[in-house]
């Protein structure tokens, strides 16, 4: 039996089991996945807890159910990859052989990288949105808060999702203007990029938007510590920007089974050859999503096209066959907006995002790079179509290559 | 696309004054453009630069955490080298185009 092994049951991960089981032969290969958690979370839908709009249970279900009947799962934390070796070692000490991996442990964030952020006001009026808890702690604090300083700071590139920072602004104005008392919450946007986005012409459109919402920015600001006590955010060329609640968006940073295993970089994500989606170190280890090197959003969408790739290169290895698939670091963000209203961003490695319409050149029905009530129909849509298509590794609508048709460049 | 001479050598620079080849880059073009906005390179910026000229070359990517974590300075003394946006100013210097960590 020859053995596929998978890393991590999140996003990436669970699309590869579903696809490869269908074409791999059950009576040759054995495909195992390993994840040391139970519950699957539809990360998309934590910008919507805080506001009420879903609960904890609306983002969660179990990794179980979207494994597919003749794939092994096994409940475990991983100690390292011995790649010289084609050996996956588990926590326990037992050991997988395999013939070929696919990473997908994806990114988490790291409060503990900056000093005093997850201090004394950890949760109680410092708040992340990148997790569960972060999400539904801060969801219990807007209840009852009556206003004040609202900043929300970005501490480092690359995070996830690079659009969730903005719409959580843009969300938070209109949740206020709703709630009568956006007169008394002043929001700032504290970020170490010169602008909103970190495409120029994107960047342009949603800086813009800021504006209008009346949410002032602070660019060019990088994250040195967090003081509790005098309730200040410190830059390291020592600027401070006060709160009364602060909205993080903490260092991320790959599993660090990555580093133990000597597959990544400084911030323990996956060297991966942009193109191609192997490691490039091992030729018989694939990456998919968060937890790869690749300079492009760390996304769904992203993993979405990138299974395609992923998927085909995969064959092509196992068959000896040259690579036939190429990524081109495709992403498409829904922004949510506030007031039922959203925009929509498509780009890639070397196209940044314009405006026009999507997926039909002309007639949409979604808007790129401007809100419309539609796009927001998409954002909420979309939770529906991951459960029930996109981690089942069913076809989606949209091709994983980026198009030009459609856009104004 | 534009070109300028640097310490006596014509050199092609993007739209946002980056170098679109990084082999031309010299130490004498580097004090060159420092020069230009009134600021002198010791032996620790160059050594911060050749830092960011390796990285590169690897095809790693660059944060001004994993400057940081270079052994050469740490984070705030690497705002004391390069004041202000000390990332977008240091890969200037090095010669390569702008940081595209940020995505």
């Amino acid at each position: 039996m020859k053995k596929l092994v998978i890393l991590g049951a999140g996003t990436g991960g669970t699309i590869m089991a579903n696809k490869m089981r269908k074409v791999l032969e059950r009576d040759e290969w054995d495909i195992t996945i390993i994840d040391q958690f139970k519950t699957h979370y539809y990360q998309p839908g934590f910008l919507f807890i805080p506001f009420g709009v879903y609960t904890k249970n609306d983002v969660i279900k179990p990794k179980s159910d979207f494994i597919p009947i003749g794939v092994n799962f096994i409940q475990s934390a991983i100690d390292k990859v011995d790649a010289k070796n084609n050996k996956v070692i588990l926590q326990d000490g037992e050991v997988l052989n395999y013939d070929y991996l696919i990473i997908s442990t994806g990114v988490k964030i790291v409060p503990e990288e900056t000093p005093g952020l997850k201090g004394e006001l950890w949760h109680k009026n410092v708040f992340d949105f990148y997790t569960v808890e972060g999400a539904t702690a801060l969801g219990e604090f807007f209840k009852t808060w009556q206003g004040g300083e609202l900043v929300l700071n970005i501490a480092d590139n690359p995070i996830k999702c690079p659009v969730a920072p903005l719409e959580f602004v843009m969300f938070a104005d209109a949740f206020f203007i709703e709630r009568g008392i956006r007169d008394k919450v002043n929001i700032t946007f504290v970020t170490p990029l010169e602008g909103a986005f970190t495409k120029p012409r994107a960047s342009k459109v949603l800086g813009g938007m800021l504006k209008e919402k009346n949410i002032n920015v602070v660019p060019d600001f990088y994250l040195e510590s967090v003081d509790n006590e005098k309730k200040v955010i410190r830059s390291y060329d020592e600027k401070e920007v006060p709160f009364d609640c602060l909205i993080t968006i903490p260092v991320h940073m790959g599993d660090s089974m990555i580093e133990r295993s000597g597959l990544g970089d400084d911030m323990n994500f996956v060297l991966t050859d942009k193109y191609y989606l192997n490691s490039t170190k091992f030729d018989n280890i694939f990456v998919i999503g968060d937890s790869a090197n690749l300079p492009t959003s760390k996304a769904g969408s992203v993993v979405h096209f990138a299974a395609e790739v992923v998927y085909e290169n995969l064959l092509c290895a196992i068959e000896g066959r040259p690579f036939t698939a190429k990524f081109d670091g495709h992403s498409n963000c829904y922004i949510e907006t506030g007031h039922g209203k959203g925009a929509l961003i498509d780009f890639n490695y070397d196209t940044e995002p314009l405006p026009g319409s999507f997926p039909f050149p002309g007639i949409g029905p979604f808007g790129l790079l401007k809100e419309t009530r539609m796009n927001h129909y998409g954002k909420l849509m979309f939770r529906w179509m991951y459960w029930h298509i996109l981690l089942k590794g069913k076809e989606m609508p949209i091709p994983s290559e980026m198009y030009m048709a459609g856009k104004e460049a | 696309m534009a070109q300028k001479e640097y310490a006596g050598k014509m050199i092609e620079l993007d739209d946002n004054g980056y170098f679109t080849n990084s082999d031309e880059w010299s130490k004498e073009i580097a004090a060159e453009m420092a020069k230009e906005n009134g600021e002198e390179l010791s032996d620790k910026h160059f050594e911060v630069l050749e830092f960011i000229r390796n990285k590169i070359k690897e095809g790693s990517s660059l944060t001004i955490r994993s400057i940081g974590k270079s052994g050469i300075t740490d984070i705030k003394g690497f705002y004391k080298l390069f004041p202000g946006a000390p990332l977008k100013k240091a890969t200037l210097y090095a010669g390569v185009s702008k940081p595209s960590s940020c995505v």
